[in-house]
């Protein structure tokens, strides 16, 4: 017998320890913005109203739902059908591209609007304005970022699975992927309310 | 080593399914009571939905549920850590 040795826990553990950081990289932003929040919320509840719920909401379903079909791919593969865990991981690589698609429309209109990081537009805001909006910016486009590499991520993944490198006895690398997405629909699921929902 | 061994359980596609259903439910809940205009509680519902969703997505879709102890302890750090941040700058700020 020719076995690597494989330690999937310890696959495991390393990748959440690496979701810690992502936690606190992102959890330094959300304080920050907790703090302008309170210093400027008559400013930040007129910001707010400028976002459009639909765009965030119909967003927030489409990252929920690829979480789903992230899962199912999992499942999928940890019963051994190689077919149905493609075409869920091909499911939520394309939810992800929706998703990106979407926020290239919503900072679109922004833009046209003569509303981006350091537009005169935006300079001529109030102070608490132009916190938030930088917030947004800076949050989303992590965020988005984050979306990015996890389709990039995914689509190795995919090819993985196709050629039977990922199966049924060894699928700590989807696994792990996996964990990696959901952690992302988990920032949203914060961004969602603080940005477009709190008014 | 075969990774499919006994520690491994495979979450059917059914509970994932109703999950999903769950964290709908709970952003429509939510865009609802944004829109009520409740002043500072409508914050705090808001935020404690995503926590709930949070929970949820960590336990079913994250498998925390069904791992080993350890990762459960572990996840205690960053949000323990996160605490303190967020409640000593609170300290600092609501009184200065």
């Amino acid at each position: 017998m020719n076995e690597k040795h494989r330690d999937y826990s310890g696959a495991k553990i390393g990748m959440w320890l690496f979701l810690f950081t992502e936690i606190l990289l992102f959890g330094g932003m959300l304080l920050l913005y907790s703090v302008y929040r309170a210093k400027h919320s008559q400013d930040f509840h007129n910001a707010a109203r400028e976002l459009n719920t639909i765009t965030g909401a119909l967003n927030t379903f489409i990252l929920i739902t690829s979480s789903l079909t992230m899962a199912l791919s999992i499942s999928a593969t940890q019963k051994g059908n190689k077919k149905l865990s493609t075409i869920f991981l091909v499911l939520t690589i394309l939810l992800g591209f929706t998703f990106l698609i979407n926020k290239y429309f919503e900072w679109g209109t922004k833009f046209h609007h003569g509303i981006y990081p350091n537009s005169p537009e935006l300079l001529n805001h109030p102070k608490g304005e132009l916190l938030f909006y930088s917030l947004y910016f800076v949050l989303t486009g992590f965020h988005g970022l984050h979306v990015i590499i996890g389709v990039l991520i995914l689509s190795w993944m995919a090819v993985l699975v196709t050629k039977a490198k990922i199966h049924q006895r060894d699928f700590i690398k989807l696994e792990n992927s996996g964990l990696y997405w959901h952690l992302v629909d988990i920032i949203w699921i914060f961004l969602f309310p603080l940005f477009y929902l709190i008014t | 080593m075969d990774q499919n061994e006994a520690q491994y359980h495979i979450v059917s596609y059914g509970t994932y399914v109703l999950v999903w259903i769950g964290l709908l439910i709970l952003t429509g809940i939510t865009i609802v009571i944004s829109g009520l205009n409740l002043g500072g509680l409508s914050i705090l519902a808001v935020l404690f939905i995503a926590l709930v969703k949070t929970g949820l997505v960590l336990s079913f879709f994250m498998h925390l549920k069904y791992e080993e102890t350890i990762f459960q302890i572990m996840l205690l750090f960053p949000v323990v850590i996160l605490t303190i941040f967020i409640g000593f700058t609170f300290f600092d700020v609501s009184f200065r």
